[in-house]
């Protein structure tokens, strides 16, 4: 007997949870993302040669640092929300207002990180 | 056979593996936040104000390792090669991998009941756990 769902992966996605489910998924994908990248990245580091300098070139150009630094950034800023209301959670009741907060220190960050990296790719 | 769910009252709930790993999950966050904190300190201390771009930084902060610095215009970089940092780095690096490979199973268990799945891949996990470490302590101790 394996676990019984009414619902699929689709409409769970449509399932309107609005920031919290946006911040869960993203916290997800994120998660996700780094335990792949940052493992491929070891690895090439590791194997070396043509194929590991190949992965590693990807890592380095600027649309790849781009997402790597959004899945840090989100991943990190996030988990810090998650940490602090899980640890008080008294604070639980505030949790929206917790994620607007989030998004607020999110963006100037991300935003100021992408500049630099896209002005950098430029020659700047 | 899935996992029967479990709806425990409060002073029935002991602390299993699970909640010991719940707690770890949070609880190495605010870990990784520590590393990241130092090893910014420490690159501003060591001339990045200067020297390097706030993406140089943070790519310096996810993991104090000196290959991480040498694209950037730090002259020297021998202070960035110290046994300090690569501990800070293979501590960091131990921490975040932990951390990532439990999230793993998390997102694994949300989306897997059967049994001898979630046994497989914990399996999976453990296994992979102390080969990346090793892994990865080599990397940052030879780079």
């Amino acid at each position: 007997m394996t676990l019984k769902r009414n619902i699929g992966v689709i409409e769970g996605l449509r399932y309107q949870g609005g920031g919290p489910q946006i911040a869960w998924l993203l916290h997800r994908l994120s998660g996700l993302g780094m335990v792949l990248f940052v493992g491929l990245h070891v690895l090439a580091s590791f194997i070396g040669g043509d194929a590991g300098g190949l992965i590693n070139q990807i890592y380095e150009s600027w649309w790849f640092q781009i997402v790597v630094v959004f899945c840090a950034l989100f991943h990190g800023i996030n988990g810090l929300r998650i940490t602090i209301l899980d640890l008080w959670p008294q604070l639980l009741e505030h949790q929206r207002e917790a994620i607007w907060a989030e998004w607020f220190v999110f963006l100037p960050i991300f935003g100021l990180a992408v500049l630099v990296i896209v002005r950098t790719a430029l020659g700047g | 056979m899935s996992e029967p769910s479990r709806t425990l009252p409060l002073n029935k709930r002991g602390l299993n593996f699970e909640t010991l790993m719940w707690l770890f999950t949070r609880l190495s966050a605010l870990a990784m936040y520590l590393f990241l904190l130092v090893a910014v300190i420490g690159a501003l201390l060591m001339g990045a104000r200067t020297q390097m771009n706030l993406a140089d930084v943070l790519r310096w902060g996810f993991t104090p390792n000196v290959t991480h610095v040498q694209s950037t215009n730090v002259p020297d970089l021998a202070p960035w090669a110290t046994p300090f940092w690569k501990v800070t780095a293979c501590l960091f690096f131990f921490t975040a991998l932990t951390h990532g490979l439990h999230g793993v199973l998390s997102v694994l268990d949300d989306y897997f009941a059967q049994r001898s799945l979630r046994v497989l891949f914990r399996v999976i996990i453990t296994i992979l756990v102390p080969v990346l470490s090793v892994i990865g302590i080599y990397v940052i101790w030879t780079s």
